[in-house]
């Protein structure tokens, strides 16, 4: 196996561990802090975050930011994909990356044209 | 198992066959692929779920005032914790697990064996919380009326804004109406247990009490659901023709009924994910204990259930942050 070549650093190299177990658990606090931060806003919900950013409220962009950067430490060091080769790396993430905002984004607009019509047409929807 | 990676100079060499150019086993690459395309179905399932809420964007259920239970605190207005709670338990099996992938590098049986463990718990009692999450969801705590458009009307104190139960204002009106049993009249077919009030009593209990409101599904710029005044609630009120309590696939108490269903659907899917890969994991846990992995050699397989349980942790995630976050 090749876990004599793991990648013992995380934020860039910011920050380096002394072994793989120490690096598990430096992960886990990273995600821990992340999931407090996220539940203490989702309670919170300060008033000076809900302006609105690209058609959603800002505090909801800084959750699925938050989300991303988790799955993300979850990929990279729980799953292993720093230490995957280059061209299955790609071959993994690729697809998803391209697809999912994809995807994403064709259903959002077409959701949100389908309540413009809604309000704005004659149709009552509670009859 | 070193990777012979031989040290030919010629890179035709290196897909010629006989070693492994991306440096993974085929069978981890092929549980890769499996989650690339498990991760895209919830994908779908997510984004549908998208589609529906900013269809109905100006309606759709706050999760805050849907889930709000936590074990042992009756009454107790707790959004969130519950969850989070359970994130955390799903975050740190997932640990264990690595933990456990760790320990097979190194060929420790007995540290695998009990980080293995550790995993199916951390697993069972997520698995279990869900279950709890739904009993509460299907149970339902308020009750609320349906109209013939679909629409909910909720009640509240129209002076604190608090949620009021059917039960704390129903009036008891008797009526011949009861369940009807499959061995009872011609046709063979049962119904599903009535609300505990039929809707006479619930209206007339609405009209004797001046303090209350209906809470409607539309939400207002600030993000909460709008409180008609007195005059409009009981306009409202003669459009009702259905007493809902709790939650299914057909009413759904707290709102948009596309709501409930997606919350059976995704969670459920999740749930059933968490499940398989409790299974999954305690397989290997007695693989593990029997030495099978220790004659082979390598704990691969540990490691290729580790990557489907990492997924389940992941999409969790995910889940987490579209139905109860945002």
């Amino acid at each position: 196996m090749a876990h004599d070549t793991e990648n013992l650093a995380i934020f860039r190299g910011l920050l380096k561990f002394k072994s793989n177990v120490q690096k598990i658990w430096g992960v886990l606090i990273f995600l821990s802090i992340v999931t407090t931060i996220e539940v203490v806003l989702g309670i919170v919900k300060p008033q000076s975050l809900m302006g609105m950013f690209l058609g959603m409220k800002l505090l909801n962009w800084i959750f699925i930011i938050l989300t991303i950067v988790k799955a993300y430490y979850i990929a990279w060091d729980f799953m292993h994909i720093r230490d995957e080769k280059s061209g299955f790396k790609g071959s993994i993430v690729l697809p998803l990356v391209i697809l999912i905002p994809y995807l994403s984004w064709i259903l959002l607009v077409e959701a949100d044209y389908i309540f413009e019509v809604m309000r704005t047409g004659f149709v009552s929807w509670n009859f | 198992m070193e990777v012979n990676v031989s040290n030919t100079t010629e890179e035709t060499n290196v897909w010629g066959g006989g070693n492994k150019p991306l440096n993974a086993s085929y069978g981890k690459m092929m549980m890769w692929f499996f989650i690339v395309s498990d991760a895209l179905t919830f994908t779908g399932f997510l984004v549908a779920y998208g589609f529906s809420r900013f269809k109905n964007i100006d309606s759709w259920p706050i999760a805050d005032e849907v889930f709000t239970h936590f074990p042992f605190l009756h009454g107790i207005d707790a959004p969130m914790y519950y969850v989070a709670l359970m994130t955390f338990i799903l975050i740190f099996s997932s640990v264990t697990m690595v933990l456990a992938v760790d320990a097979g590098h190194h060929m420790n049986k007995a540290k695998v064996t009990f980080y293995m463990l550790l995993t199916i718990i951390g697993g069972a009692i997520f698995v279990g919380s869900q279950a709890w999450e739904w009993k509460n969801f299907i149970k339902g705590e308020y009750g609320a009326l349906e109209t013939k458009g679909g629409q909910i009307l909720q009640f509240v104190d129209s002076e604190t804004g608090k949620r009021v139960a059917l039960a704390d204002f129903a009036v008891e009106i008797d009526s011949p109406r009861e369940t009807h049993q499959e061995s009872n009249g011609i046709w063979f077919v049962g119904e599903t247990t009535l609300p505990s009030y039929s809707l006479e009593e619930v209206t007339t209990g609405f009209k004797s009490h001046a303090n209350l409101a209906i809470k409607s599904e539309k939400i207002d710029e600030s993000g909460h659901k709008i409180i008609l005044s007195r005059e409009e609630s009981l306009l409202q009120l003669e459009g009702a023709i259905n007493v809902v309590e709790g939650a299914n696939l057909i009413h759904n108490e707290y709102g948009n009924r596309l709501f409930a269903d997606f919350f059976f659907f995704i969670t459920g899917f999740h749930g059933f994910h968490v499940l398989s890969g409790v299974v999954i994991n305690i397989i290997i846990f007695f693989n593990v204990i029997m030495g099978t992995y220790e004659k082979r050699g390598h704990y691969e397989m540990v490691e290729k259930v580790g990557l489907y349980w990492h997924f389940v942790d992941l999409v969790w995630v995910f889940v987490f942050t579209f139905f109860y976050l945002v």
